[in-house]
Order: C-alpha cells, then sequence, then structure tokens
C-alpha cells in the first residue's frame, strides 16, 4: 500500500508534471485566466488520465508494439469526447470558456507521455494511481497559476470579490497584466523558482558556468 | 485573406498567445538548427493538414453531410477529434515517407520530432480553430501556412535567445527551466504589441 500510495505524492512535487517533466503545459497556461474554468480543466484533465491510464493498462499485453501509439491515441481520445459532450450538456457556458481546450486533452503530452512511460508497463490499479496523481499535480499548479490570475487581475476569487475595486469605493487597482497572456509564464517561472529554492535537487546543473576569477 | 495571414502570424500567434505546442515548444528549443527544422516540418503538416481536415470536416462529418446518400439527420461532429488525429498522423507519416526519400539529411537531422507532430497540440488546435472559426477552403490554406509560420517564428527567435542565454550567469532555481519560461513570457508580450496591426 505504502507503494501505491507513492504513485500518488511523487507527482505532486517531486515529480511535478508541468515543473519537472514539462508535461501538459499548453492547456496550463491557456485556461488559467479564471480560477473557475482551471478547476474544470483541471478535473476533466484528471478523470481522462485516471480513465485512460487504467484502460490502457487493462488492455497492454494485448496491444502490437507496432500501432501502441494509435490504440493509444484513439483510448484517449474516446475518453475525451465523452468528457467534452458531458461538458456542453451539463456545464454549456464553461464548456464555451473553454474553447478548444478539452478537445486538446487528446494531445495533452501529459496523458500519452504517462500512458507511454507508466501504463504500458504497469498493472491496472498503480495506473489509475499514476494517473490520479499526476492529475493533481498538474491541479495543483493550475489552480495557483488560476486563483493568483483571477485574484490579481479582477480582484475575485471563484467569482466572488475578495479585494474591494477601486472603481467601486474600494483600494484595489486591478492589473490588467495578469489578464493577458504572458501573466501565465512568467507566474510558472516564479513558481518554479520558488519549488527549486525550497527543494534545490530540482536545480538544472548549468551546461557552461563562469569561472569564480573571472566573475570578480 | 491578408487580414487572415497577418493574425495567424502575429495577433494570434499560435505559441505565444494561444499556447499551443509550448511542450516542444521549451524542449525542442535548447539548438538553433534543430529549431529551424522543427518550425520548417510543422510549417509543411499546418499547411496541409488544415485544409485537408476543412475538407474532412465539411465533406463527411458536418451536420446533414449525408443528406446526398438519404442520411440528412445524420450528425458526426463528435468524431471530429478522432477523424482530425487520424489525418494529422496519416499526413505526418507520408511526410516522412517524402523527406526520406527526397531530402534524407533533412529527414536525420529531424529525427524522432516528425512522428512527434501528430501529438503536437499546434497541429490539432490549428485544425480544431479552423472549426471554431467556420473558414472556408481557401481561408482554411492560408491560415494553415499562417499559423503554421508564426508557430516556426516563434521557435526560431526563442532559439536563438536561449543559445544565448546559456553563458550568463542565472539565479540557481531559475536555471533551465524558470528562465526559459520567464523568456517566453516576455516574447510574448512583446507579441501582443502587434495586436496594434490593424491594417
Amino acid at each position: 500500500m505504502a507503494s501505491n500510495l507513492r504513485h500518488i505524492t511523487s507527482p505532486l512535487i517531486d515529480n511535478n508534471p508541468i515543473t519537472l517533466q514539462i508535461l501538459g503545459i499548453c492547456s496550463a497556461l491557456a485556461v488559467t485566466t479564471s480560477l473557475s474554468t482551471a478547476f474544470v480543466m483541471s478535473a476533466a484533465l484528471t478523470i481522462v488520465l485516471c480513465l485512460a491510464s487504467g484502460s490502457i493498462s487493462l488492455i497492454r499485453k494485448h496491444i502490437p508494439p507496432v500501432i501502441r501509439l494509435i490504440v493509444q491515441i484513439i483510448i484517449i481520445a474516446s475518453v475525451v469526447i465523452v468528457i467534452d459532450g458531458f461538458l456542453q450538456a451539463y456545464a454549456f457556458d464553461l464548456s464555451r470558456q473553454l474553447s478548444i481546450f478539452v478537445g486538446l486533452i487528446v494531445t495533452n503530452c501529459l496523458v500519452l507521455g504517462r500512458a507511454e512511460a507508466f501504463a504500458m508497463r504497469n498493472p491496472v490499479w498503480p495506473s489509475i494511481l499514476d494517473g490520479l496523481g499526476n492529475g493533481l499535480g498538474y491541479s495543483m499548479i493550475l489552480i495557483t497559476v488560476g486563483a493568483t490570475r483571477e485574484l490579481l487581475g479582477a480582484g475575485n476569487l471563484l467569482d466572488y470579490n475578495v479585494l474591494p475595486l477601486a472603481s467601486d469605493g474600494g483600494w484595489f487597482e486591478p492589473l490588467d497584466l495578469m489578464q493577458l497572456a504572458p501573466s501565465a509564464f512568467f507566474i510558472i517561472g516564479m513558481l518554479i523558482w520558488a519549488i527549486r529554492t525550497y527543494w534545490t535537487k530540482q536545480i538544472e546543473v548549468p551546461k557552461f558556468s563562469l569561472r569564480i576569477d573571472q566573475v570578480r | 485573406m491578408m487580414d487572415i495571414l497577418i493574425a495567424a502570424i502575429f495577433q494570434e500567434n499560435l505559441a505565444l498567445t494561444s499556447f499551443l505546442g509550448i511542450c516542444t515548444f521549451l524542449a525542442v528549443s535548447e539548438r538553433f538548427e534543430t529549431a529551424v527544422g522543427l518550425g520548417l516540418a510543422i510549417t509543411a503538416v499546418q499547411t496541409v493538414t488544415v485544409p485537408v481536415n476543412n475538407l474532412v470536416f465539411n465533406g463527411f462529418l458536418i451536420d446533414g453531410a449525408w443528406g446526398w446518400l438519404g442520411l440528412p439527420e445524420v450528425d458526426l461532429t463528435f468524431l471530429k477529434l478522432i477523424a482530425f488525429i487520424g489525418v494529422i498522423a496519416a499526413i505526418v507519416q507520408v511526410l516522412e515517407m517524402v523527406l526520406d526519400r527526397y531530402a534524407p539529411a533533412l529527414y536525420r537531422a529531424l529525427g524522432i520530432f516528425l512522428p512527434l507532430i501528430t501529438v503536437n497540440c499546434a497541429v490539432l488546435g490549428g485544425s480544431l480553430f479552423m472549426v471554431e472559426r467556420q473558414y472556408n477552403f481557401a481561408e482554411s490554406v492560408v491560415f494553415g501556412f499562417g499559423s503554421g509560420a508564426g508557430w516556426a517564428l516563434a521557435i526560431i527567435a526563442f532559439a536563438a535567445i536561449r543559445e544565448r542565454l546559456k553563458y550568463s550567469d542565472i539565479p540557481s532555481g531559475l536555471q533551465g527551466l524558470g528562465s526559459a519560461f520567464l523568456v517566453t513570457g516576455l516574447m510574448s508580450l512583446g507579441f501582443a504589441a502587434f495586436a496594434g496591426i490593424n491594417n
């Protein structure tokens, strides 16, 4: 059980898909203008990841190696179509806001990457847990970025006003930059910096470092 | 036409404003030469797949496309993801064979990145945007080329900046991925300035 638990906890920080594995970044940036879209996207991706990893692991011994990528993509695409249809039926407004990004879970390298790296070689239950863990690691970053952007960009959290706006007689002047595309890059960059300052073993060794006597 | 081209290259740059293909963008930009090769390959794939997907979507999947067979109520739009991925995978495969036959040097230089284009979200994203914005065939050719060229422009510029960055003295926590994100952010801010181009 302890080893199973590790599948969930290790992708949270030690092996986080976004800040360390460079997987699944595209969608992480585009849907984080508000906390609610970040939540929905995280939930959708986590569900897809669990289901896809589980079902790929279930039939892993019957997939011919030559066509494994196609089989994996078709399984993932089927799961995504179901989720997309579900969102359109029950949360139409959110699904409009997410635009094409739910569909793009198909090509989210995180899902395919975990299928290829983990689900193809492990039994069903650990694969589902691995999917869940990676989904949660992804969600954690997404929700942090989404919360920061919505809070600083509009003074809201989940559309509920937290910081009183200057236009309504409060003191907070919204930072328009936070609603624009570049801020997501800055926030994730800073987040990586913060994580690596604390967990120093994640630091990448520079290929070319300055000699001390040259610095002076 | 010109509007779509300019918008696809600058204002709605796939990599820097829609964040598509960022995984590849960050992973393959360590060296300038590979970035140029990949940029060209993406442009080629994008120019072909978007129009072909346009034909597939309007010919087979759109609501009422099977009317001529006496099946007017069939609506296969929900299959678009699988259909598009299939088309993209097939075209990448063909491109691979063509390059192997006629440009072996480029084929070897691209190596593993060529098959990986199949799962690059910029390519699928281009096709999905084409459906969402309801481009016709001619517009989709222009959009496909423009968005591919815009992505190539972004990754080539980014790789050039990263080559210089290798020798700079960066705080250890920002080394590598962290600084790559910050640079992409600054580039994205730069491209935001193009939003003022309104003919």
